[in-house]
């Protein structure tokens, strides 16, 4: 059973006031399975993320609205998110792979006794309109195809950029809604109080063009000063493996991978990285991938468009030197 | 900082998985019955986020006195995997397994967990890994704590008891969030937390005298229609690796290094 006529709903977020990169790649992904897509925005001065998500490709903006939702505290919006779904019975909701919509996504199915697919990388439907969701699981080293029940809604947990926003349209028209959940104050159990922000000088790592990622094979924390070097001579920036995280020689802020950040850059280099899928995972979507290991069987390579077989402390200065000149020239 | 009832008690959620250190070149899928197919000789382990799990409840052991009961739901337990949780300073291990406990997908191991937590009598803290490295779902503990309506903190690098409740550093991609949230309470916790310490060798003789709790569906009362997984799995399969790597060698390898920057902007990539 599919009803065409029956709606994707994203669930929505901001960044900084305005709509999330993320959202606007959800409402490609809704237009892409066909039907109408609304947005939905909980808190308090959405009317311009609403245009913005409208522009994106949205057909319909939720404004979901309550003194209960001020602080956008989970627990809040999971309750706001379950009303508006049984009030307005979406086909599909589709929610991204943020710290929030990681929470969101399984805790709605939950209290909708739905189904639920985590950090997919692909959504189809096949021809008798079954909704098939693609997600890797064993740390990246195989993919499962999960098809959904008939069941409504559809929860799905979309992995970012992987599809990319539509170009927006600001003469596009669309519904705004707005939907007042009834919230008990008491539905906020865990609260957050603080947020404390590490991040590193220069340019985002998720958004750099070019990245310089050192793992275990660094062997201590002070390699990652030439990696500092080299990234800085190509405009990008510095990321590393969970190992070396976990080691203490960088902050895990820094950390690729399936647990860490996901980068799409259009050069990405590696030293002393084995290429553990788990790391391959935040990675996927880099053009070219630079590979220096003294590994010849390392995974990296198996992976990699250009690799070095060797000991990075032989093969990185001279490395360098050469950059050097070359972005000089 | 004194903690609310002394001694703390603490629920850690494990799961027995195929090790994920495995070599790629051993990994296999049986498409027949779309699972993964364990390497020969390569035994199980405890999932590692549920390794940092059993750490934090360890720590709380050591700062305020706690005692930790370990809980697993599954099929198959390899008795010597399953015990490193009380080798490394856990009291207790309870173990829900029957033939029925097989492919089950998160809501049904949630379910599950919930009726074992249930059964397990008065608690504190449940605490969970974040995610476990089979099928990386990060699913259970949101919906475990969801079915037992306790106010849930994912991915914690740290959690300290403070007067009638939690407080937890939950890490963020850039940072961390501080939340509050009181007790009964369930965390998931990551790796962020620091590396899980290692069985001592009193440690694990005294784990090889304790003799895991067991109990069957029929013990928790399991309705067995409520673990029919919500999604079918249509296919599992190794992706495909077309990629071709292009090695740039030179005289010795600081040659190599000027070679590859050189071939780098060749391509017009630097």
């Amino acid at each position: 059973m599919t009803d065409m006529n029956a709606e994707t709903v994203v669930l929505g977020d901001l960044a900084d006031g305005r709509l999330s990169g993320a959202t606007a790649e959800l409402i490609a992904l809704g237009r892409k399975l066909g039907g109408p897509v609304a947005v939905a925005f909980a808190g308090v001065g959405l009317e311009s993320a609403a245009s913005e998500a409208l522009a994106a490709g949205a057909d319909k903006a939720y404004l979901l609205n309550s003194p209960v939702l001020a602080e956008l505290q989970t627990d809040a919006l999971v309750a706001a998110f379950e009303q508006l779904c049984k009030h307005s019975s979406p086909a599909v909701v589709l929610v991204a792979k943020t710290p929030m919509g990681r929470d969101v996504g399984p805790r709605l199915a939950t209290r909708l006794g739905v189904g639920l697919a985590q950090d997919c990388v692909d959504l189809r439907r096949d021809s008798s309109g079954t909704l098939i969701a693609t997600r890797p699981v064993y740390g990246g080293n195989a993919l499962a195809a999960l098809a959904f029940s008939d069941a409504r809604p559809s929860i799905v947990v979309v992995r970012g950029k992987v599809y990319p926003p539509l170009a927006p349209d600001p003469a596009r028209k669309g519904e705004i809604v707005r939907f007042e959940p009834k919230l008990d104050p008491s539905a906020v159990k865990a609260r957050t109080v603080q947020f404390v922000r590490r991040e590193a000088a220069g340019v985002r790592l998720e958004d750099a063009a070019v990245v310089v990622s050192g793992g275990r094979g660094l062997g201590g924390p002070e390699p990652f000063g030439m990696l500092k070097e080299l990234a800085g001579l190509l405009d990008g920036a510095v990321g590393a493996s969970r190992a070396a995280c976990d080691a203490g020689w960088i902050d895990h802020s820094y950390q690729v991978g399936l647990t860490g950040k996901t980068i799409t850059p259009n050069v990405y280099i590696t030293v002393g990285i084995s290429g553990a899928s788990q790391h391959m995972a935040g990675c996927s979507g880099a053009k070219n991938i630079v590979a220096i290991n003294k590994d010849a069987n390392a995974n990296i390579f198996k992976e990699a468009r250009y690799g070095v077989v060797g000991d990075w402390k032989k093969v990185l200065p001279s490395f360098i030197e050469a950059v050097r000149e070359l972005v000089k020239s | 900082m004194t903690s609310p009832r002394a001694p703390v008690r603490i629920l850690v959620c494990v799961k027995q998985v195929i090790d994920p250190e495995t070599p790629l070149s051993a990994f296999k899928v049986d498409p027949a019955t779309k699972r993964v197919l364990a390497a020969p000789g390569v035994p199980p382990v405890v999932n590692g986020f549920d390794e940092n799990a059993v750490e934090a409840a360890l720590r709380l052991k050591d700062t305020v006195g706690a005692e930790v009961t370990v809980l697993s739901v599954g099929q198959g337990f390899i008795m010597d995997v399953m015990k490193k949780p009380l080798s490394m300073g856990a009291d207790r291990l309870v173990l829900a397994q029957d033939p029925s406990f097989q492919d089950l997908d998160p809501f049904a191991t949630a379910y599950i967990l919930s009726l074992a937590v249930r059964k397990s009598g008065a608690f504190d803290l449940v605490l969970c890994g974040r995610q476990a490295s089979d099928w990386d779902n990060a699913q259970v503990p949101l919906v475990l704590a969801e079915l037992l309506g306790l106010p849930c903190v994912t991915v914690a690098q740290k959690l300290e008891l403070a007067g009638k409740g939690l407080v937890v550093q939950r890490a963020l991609p850039d940072g961390y969030e501080v939340v509050e949230a009181p007790l009964p309470a369930l965390v998931s916790v990551s790796n962020e937390l620091g590396e899980p310490r290692y069985p001592t060798l009193r440690g694990i003789m005294a784990a090889g005298k304790k003799t895991p709790v067991t109990w069957t569906a029929a013990d928790l009362g399991v309705d067995l229609a409520r673990l029919a997984p919500k999604l079918r799995v249509l296919d599992l399969f190794a992706p495909p690796r077309e990629k071709q790597c292009e090695f740039v060698a030179g005289e010795n390898e600081a040659d190599a290094g000027r070679l590859l920057a050189l071939k780098l902007r060749e391509d017009k990539l630097i």
